[in-house]
């Protein structure tokens, strides 16, 4: 070791070749073994950052600032252009997966419901299903896709949320960046970016294979967003408002990308 | 008489030796999320060989219900991943390194008598250069699996938007499993690469992080 040291300040030219081996050997491994050492102090530092929240499933703040680093970077790429692809109405499954029941509570009064709009100067809008079955009615068969990783080409039928923000003159809402959705109980709610919420395929859905919504797929409406994970396709809507601020978002805060966009 | 040979360049030891842990933290963070919708198994119908994953191989490892932190690690890393191999890719195009990587036509064949020799099934090797045959076509192979995985993987992670990467990789459940196997993939190199790197010795391993091999004159490798 001793003379290992000693070598590396002595002139290349001096040393036999079996002393220059030995040296540059023992130089590169100690540069191999420092980088090795950076590499772990690199990730011990990352792995003890400040979480982005007090929940669990929180993660750490430079992931979170990476993440929506990547919604920057993608959200060029959504284009009301793009359109998940359609399928034929036979390839639409019969039983349709359900997943999830936050929000989805058994003391829901189907009869009293009413979807409430807050609107930018404060008034509360209120809707029955027949105020949104009045609008075009919008099909869509597509392969639905659950951030768990399963996809599920299913059938639903509603009325496109632009539509209902341009009948119902919400223009000024729909210029903020940003809609918020929660259910009745407020136990489940999502924050959507507004060009994803005004997407030609984005609706609030009143139907599933041709029928009623059922009870556990949100009855009486729930939004269906193909440009997003399953997460943010909130079922039992109560409320709807409009920010330039992220609204919070159930998943957001236990983890997950705020964005979730396909 | 000894002598030193230069064999790796630094940038390709770079490359490889930071890959090395990215891929590491990459799998990791896959198998969290893939965890969260493990269906994939080996078998038919309801015989199942092999399944991914054994419970036990979950708790061993503690992959359990952490979806959304593998997907925070896997979003963050993937931009170095591609990043390291994307400049890979550039340097060994840029630097003419291709040349004694990309296989040829002789290649394939080349590649079987070097099996055959590895396996102690024939007596001698077919002469190389810096690479044997076989591990010309392991090393631009495994080059190939990399942008396959990137591929699948925006694929997946973006279906709508690159509807058209996600038609080109069998539609969204395919691209899934593709960019599963092609993991599988990497865990068989690894352990292959491994097996090989020790039974070559520590004079081509040093070269590995060193960069120089040490040669007899007479250009005979010494197995030291």
């Amino acid at each position: 070791m001793k003379k290992f040291i000693k070598n590396i300040f002595v002139n290349n030219s001096k040393l036999s070749v079996d002393e220059l081996i030995s040296k540059k050997t023992f130089i590169s491994f100690f540069f191999f073994f420092l980088f090795i050492a950076i590499g772990i102090g690199a990730w011990k530092w990352l792995w003890n950052q400040p979480l982005d929240n007090n929940m669990s499933g929180a993660i750490q703040k430079p992931l979170r600032a990476v993440l929506n680093f990547n919604e920057k970077i993608f959200d060029k790429t959504l284009s009301p252009n793009h359109l998940a692809k359609a399928y034929p109405t036979a390839e639409a499954a019969r039983r349709v997966r359900v997943n999830g029941n936050v929000g989805m509570g058994n003391d829901f009064d189907a009869a009293a419901w009413k979807l409430q709009v807050i609107k930018n100067n404060g008034d509360t809008l209120f809707f029955t299903l027949d105020d949104i079955k009045r609008l075009p009615k919008t099909e869509i068969i597509f392969n639905f896709k659950c951030i768990e990783g399963w996809n599920q080409i299913t059938w639903w039928g509603g009325a496109r949320f632009s539509d209902f923000v341009k009948y119902y003159h919400l223009e000024n809402e729909s210029n903020m960046k940003y809609v918020g959705l929660s259910t009745p109980d407020e136990q489940y709610y999502v924050g959507i970016d507004m060009p994803s919420a005004i997407h030609p395929q984005t609706l609030l859905c009143y139907e599933m294979n041709r029928q009623p919504l059922p009870m556990n797929q949100g009855y009486p409406l729930r939004l269906i967003i193909p440009v997003k994970y399953g997460i943010k396709s909130i079922k039992r809507i109560g409320t709807i408002f409009f920010s330039d601020e992220r609204p919070r978002d159930y998943w957001f805060e236990r983890g997950y990308d705020y964005y979730s966009g396909l | 008489m000894k002598k030193m040979v230069k064999k790796h360049p630094l940038a390709m030891r770079w490359f490889h030796w930071i890959n090395f842990p990215i891929l590491m933290v990459m799998t990791w963070s896959g198998l969290l999320i893939y965890w969260a919708n493990d269906v994939y198994k080996l078998g038919w119908n309801d015989k199942t060989i092999l399944k991914f994953f054994p419970q036990t191989f979950y708790d061993a490892f503690h992959l359990n219900y952490k979806l959304a932190q593998g997907m925070a690690f896997h979003f963050v890393f993937m931009w170095l991943f591609f990043i390291n191999g994307f400049l890979y890719v550039l340097y060994t195009i840029i630097s003419g390194e291709w040349r004694e990587l990309v296989p040829n036509r002789h290649s394939f064949k080349e590649a079987w008598f070097v099996v055959l020799h590895d396996l102690h099934l024939r007596k001698l090797a077919p002469p190389q250069k810096k690479y044997n045959a076989a591990q010309k076509i392991a090393y631009t192979g495994i080059v190939i699996m990399g942008m396959g995985s990137i591929i699948t993987g925006l694929a997946i992670y973006k279906p709508v938007q690159f509807w058209w990467l996600c038609e080109l990789t069998g539609g969204y459940a395919f691209a899934r499993i593709l960019h599963f196997a092609l993991t599988i993939g990497y865990s068989l190199f690894f352990v292959v690469h491994i097996v090989q790197v020790i039974l070559a010795g520590w004079n081509n391993f040093r070269s590995v992080v060193t960069g120089f091999e040490v040669v007899k004159d007479d250009n005979e490798k010494i197995s030291a």
